[in-house]
């Protein structure tokens, strides 16, 4: 008999816990007013070694010009299954841009990273232009970027 | 065919190609002003490696190094967490200042590659691309064709201004135009993914790294081997990534080495592809190339001259038939009016006739012979109305008509009715009319009149025939017809040599200079002494007073002689001929020019027999002060008397002397053992003969007698060659002014 409850309590602790809840996360990109052509976002969590897990927002149209979002596109072997509905047009200097993606609630608070890879027509490639731990904490909290970013907050 | 489509594709094209031009010649100075920045080391001078220590040392954090194509190294680093980006001296490794490509620049660059519109504006450049390809080959065909073939290229090419100035520039900057076209294309066709630009092979990732504390950049053994000048790229790793490696690009591949020994971990090679890519990119840009960039900008900033006189020509082509008001469409008239005509007049006549019949609320059609249709759904009447050029030609409108007579659908209510133009001093008087008519009843046409002519533009003639249409048809058709006069300009005597007196024969040749106080408008007064655009061969139609009719005398010399210059004769009855003789120096009268473009010596360096007898030599002797070239030319002329009436004898010394003359053959009927000019051709068979065998071409200008005189002898001479004046003609090198 208690070995039928605990098994039933074991299952369905499994079963509740595979039902993992997601949510809404707001991602805004704010841009630098720099020189040039629209840029293009690589917006993906890597784990807290830098290695790739998964994307969240892919902006730009034309596909291949995807391999200056270097790291990105080294970790997802710019495989379109990666990025499939997840993407748009590219973003105009000094525009503010927002996504709405949704995020299983098991990488928050899981050591797991949002980089932030951008690239401009005709000028230098930004890996990793914002860099910034996925927690609660962090949560509307603005955080600068470093090449054609000026500064990017997740809401949750 | 060629033409049409070579002036639509201009015409619809220009304005975006002279934005894509202009722009592109502003783009082409970049090169050279970037050059001027760097400076390059000799080949094997620095090392990759050199560079990155020197480089080193004056910047702590450095992400990457780039080599501009001008030969310029870039250095993108960050300071105190913000991104940099400054030009070095590969020598020293230390800053030249930032590097800040011009905003402007970036800003033309977009206006040429997409007329600042995004992917459409891109499409637009790509297709302007490939019209800019297809004007560049049809002109050049439509030039072989006009110039007479591919040897002739280069030769000083005939014509109005604008048509001269077209081909001038163009055929001189078409191989330019040529390059970045086709070049420009295949970069749209890139950009579009119809061609790969072989990028997307890369390098595989490597998965096995060395560890360990990096070596000093310095010792990278793939740095140190890669020169300088063949240096593209090198990309730092991520600071704190050990799994992150350098990626070195270099002009032959692309490397992925290893931070910590400076090995190369794997490598691919640029394909056929890519190679190729870079070329044509560097063709196009002149990136790396600046003198080629130069020399294409050259070649772009004359485009919008080419498109400008382009569309002169056009709508100079399209003025020279006259704007017919309420023109019906040729499916929805119920007449038509087909008009032959050589230089306008007879359009006059044809739009007079179309004005009363719309009049009489007749929806009427109107067009040139040549565009005769293959039907005319609605048409009850025809009426073809047409000059004769030369002996017995159609005029340049109908040259055409008779060829497509043959595919048009007879239609027994459809009704012809033909009206020819001529002068009756001529033999083959209103011939192509004839021939027209004759060919309309063979082919089943039925008759609305017979065929009429009128004689020397009769404006009487033309009321008489009206009527005679009106009763045919049950109406009152009254045609009131006022020709209308070319624009005259004003000329003034300055030279007379007279000759002739004393042989009956009085011939004056007269010397006219613009009047230089008239406006200065128009392009046409760009020669000195304000004379508008002429050549010797063409005419001059001169008004005298108390006349409304022009007499038409062949022109002896061309506008660039700096002199209007014809031979005239003395008749007793001739109110103009009169007129001219009694004007005194300073005299005035008002004339207009006539191209006569048929009557020229052709381009190339084949010989040229000119015969003429009397005031004819006018201009023949324009022909050969022309002959700069120094084509081989024998003239063949008759007067009278050599002490009285031998025209432009010093002047044809002066030919013979400079070789611009070959041979001269006289005649002279009233002097002892007299002849005239066709005896003299006769007696010189031979030499005629190798002539002709020699692809020579004949000019006859002279009376019609003579005219039909030398003919005669010409057929005498050349029988046994076989060859007749008639052949002579069909290939075009038979050619008479007979007056």
């Amino acid at each position: 008999m208690k070995k039928i409850v605990a098994s039933i309590f074991i299952i369905s602790a499994i079963a509740l816990s595979s039902f993992a809840q997601a949510r809404e996360i707001t991602l805004t990109t704010q841009m630098q007013n720099y020189s040039g052509d629209g840029a293009y976002l690589a917006i993906y969590l890597t784990d807290a070694e830098g290695n790739y897990q998964k994307t969240l927002w892919v902006a730009g149209k034309k596909s291949k010009y995807y391999k200056h979002l270097r790291d990105w596109a080294r970790g997802s072997a710019l495989k379109a299954s990666e990025y499939d509905g997840m993407s748009g047009a590219s973003i105009a200097k000094g525009t503010t841009f927002k996504a709405t993606v949704q995020l299983d609630d098991a990488l928050i608070d899981a050591g797991y990273e949002i980089r932030v890879d951008t690239a401009v027509e005709d000028k230098r490639d930004v890996p990793v232009d914002v860099r910034v731990p996925l927690t609660v904490a962090n949560s509307g909290k603005p955080t600068a970027g470093r090449g054609y970013i000026k500064a990017f907050t997740y809401a949750m | 065919m060629i033409r049409k489509l070579h002036s639509v594709l201009g015409l619809i094209a220009s304005l975006l190609l002279i934005v894509l031009t202009i722009s592109a010649a502003i783009l082409s100075i970049d090169p050279t002003l970037e050059r001027l920045d760097s400076t390059i080391p000799a080949d094997g001078h620095i090392s990759v490696a050199q560079l990155a220590d020197r480089v080193a040392t004056h910047f702590p954090n450095v992400e990457q190094t780039q080599r501009r194509p001008s030969g310029s190294i870039i250095v993108y680093y960050s300071k105190d967490g913000q991104m940099g980006v400054d030009r070095v001296d590969p020598f020293t490794g230390q800053s030249m200042g930032p590097y800040v490509p011009s905003a402007t620049s970036r800003w033309v660059k977009n206006l040429h590659r997409s007329f600042l519109l995004a992917t459409p504006g891109r499409a637009a450049a790509g297709i302007s691309s490939v019209v800019m390809l297809l004007l560049s080959i049809s002109g050049v065909l439509l030039l072989v064709k006009r110039q007479g073939g591919w040897k002739h290229l280069w030769q000083a090419p005939l014509g109005k201004l604008s048509q001269r100035w077209h081909v001038q520039v163009s055929r001189v900057v078409v191989i330019g135009l040529l390059l970045s076209a086709l070049t420009g294309a295949y970069m749209s066709a890139i950009t579009f993914e119809f061609i790969s630009d072989g990028m997307d092979v890369e390098a595989d990732f490597p998965t096995e790294m060395a560890t360990g504390s990096a070596a000093a950049i310095i010792t990278f053994p793939a740095l140190l081997a890669t020169d300088l000048n063949d240096f593209r790229e090198l990309i730092y790793p991520f600071p704190d990534s050990p799994a992150d490696t350098y990626s070195l690009a270099t002009a032959q591949g692309d490397a992925y080495i290893d931070q910590v020994t400076g090995t190369i971990l794997s490598y691919q090679a640029h394909n056929g592809l890519r190679r190729a890519y870079e070329f044509i990119y560097q063709l196009h840009t002149g990136e790396g190339l600046w003198w080629l960039a130069l020399l294409l900008g050259l070649c772009a900033i004359s485009v919008p001259l080419i498109s400008t006189t382009g569309a002169i020509i056009w709508w100079q082509r399209r003025g020279s038939v006259p704007k017919i008001t309420d023109n019906s469409k040729p499916q929805s008239a119920d007449t038509i009016i087909l008009v032959g005509s050589e230089n306008g007049s007879t359009w006059g006549f044809a739009n007079t006739l179309h004005k009363a019949l719309r009049e009489l609320g007749w929806r009427v059609h109107m067009a040139p012979m040549n565009q005769l249709a293959n039907k005319y759904s609605s048409a009850q009447r025809l009426f073809i109305i047409t000059s004769t050029y030369g002996d017995g030609d159609p005029p340049s409108s109908a040259n055409h008509f008779l060829k497509r007579l043959a595919h048009f659908k007879v239609d027994p209510k459809l009704r012809v009715a033909v009206l020819g133009f001529g002068d009756r001093q001529f033999p083959q008087f209103c011939q192509f009319a004839k021939d027209v008519d004759a060919a309309l009843l063979d082919r089943g046409w039925q008759k609305l009149l017979a065929l009429q002519t009128i004689d020397r533009q009769s404006t009487q003639e033309f009321s008489r025939w009206g009527e005679t249409v009106g009763k045919a048809l049950g109406i009152e058709l009254t045609l009131l017809h006022t020709p209308k006069l070319p624009k005259t300009h004003a000329f003034e005597l300055v030279d007379r040599v007279d000759y002739g007196e004393q042989v009956q024969a009085p011939t004056s040749v007269l010397r006219f200079k613009g009047v230089t106080s008239q406006s200065r408008t128009g392009f046409k007064r760009l020669f000195g002494n304000g004379l508008p655009y002429f050549e010797a061969g063409d005419l001059v139609g001169i008004v005298p007073p108390g006349s409304d009719m022009p007499r038409y005398y062949s022109l002896a010399s061309g506008s660039k002689n700096g002199v209007l210059e014809i031979c005239v004769r003395k008749h007793t009855d001739g109110l103009c001929s009169r007129f001219l003789h009694e004007l005194p120096q300073g005299g005035r009268i008002d004339a207009f020019i006539q191209s006569n473009p048929h009557f020229r010596p052709g381009l190339g360096s084949k010989p040229v027999i000119l015969i003429g007898a009397g005031t004819g030599i006018g201009p023949l002797a324009g022909f050969i002060r022309n002959n700069t070239g120094r084509h081989p030319m024998y003239l063949y002329w008759g007067g009278r008397d050599p002490q009285s009436d031998f025209l432009y004898e010093p002047e044809l010394a002066e030919y013979l002397a400079d070789h611009r003359l070959t041979g001269l053959k006289t005649a002279f009927s009233r002097v002892k053992e007299g002849a005239h000019v066709q005896d003299r051709i006769v007696l010189d068979g031979e030499q005629v003969r190798s002539l002709i065998e020699g692809d020579a071409q004949i000019l006859v200008c002279g009376g019609r007698a003579m005219a039909a005189n030398v003919r005669q002898a010409i057929d005498e001479v050349l029988a046994p060659l076989n060859i007749t004046v008639q052949m002579l003609k069909v290939q075009g090198r038979y050619r008479e002014d007979v007056f």
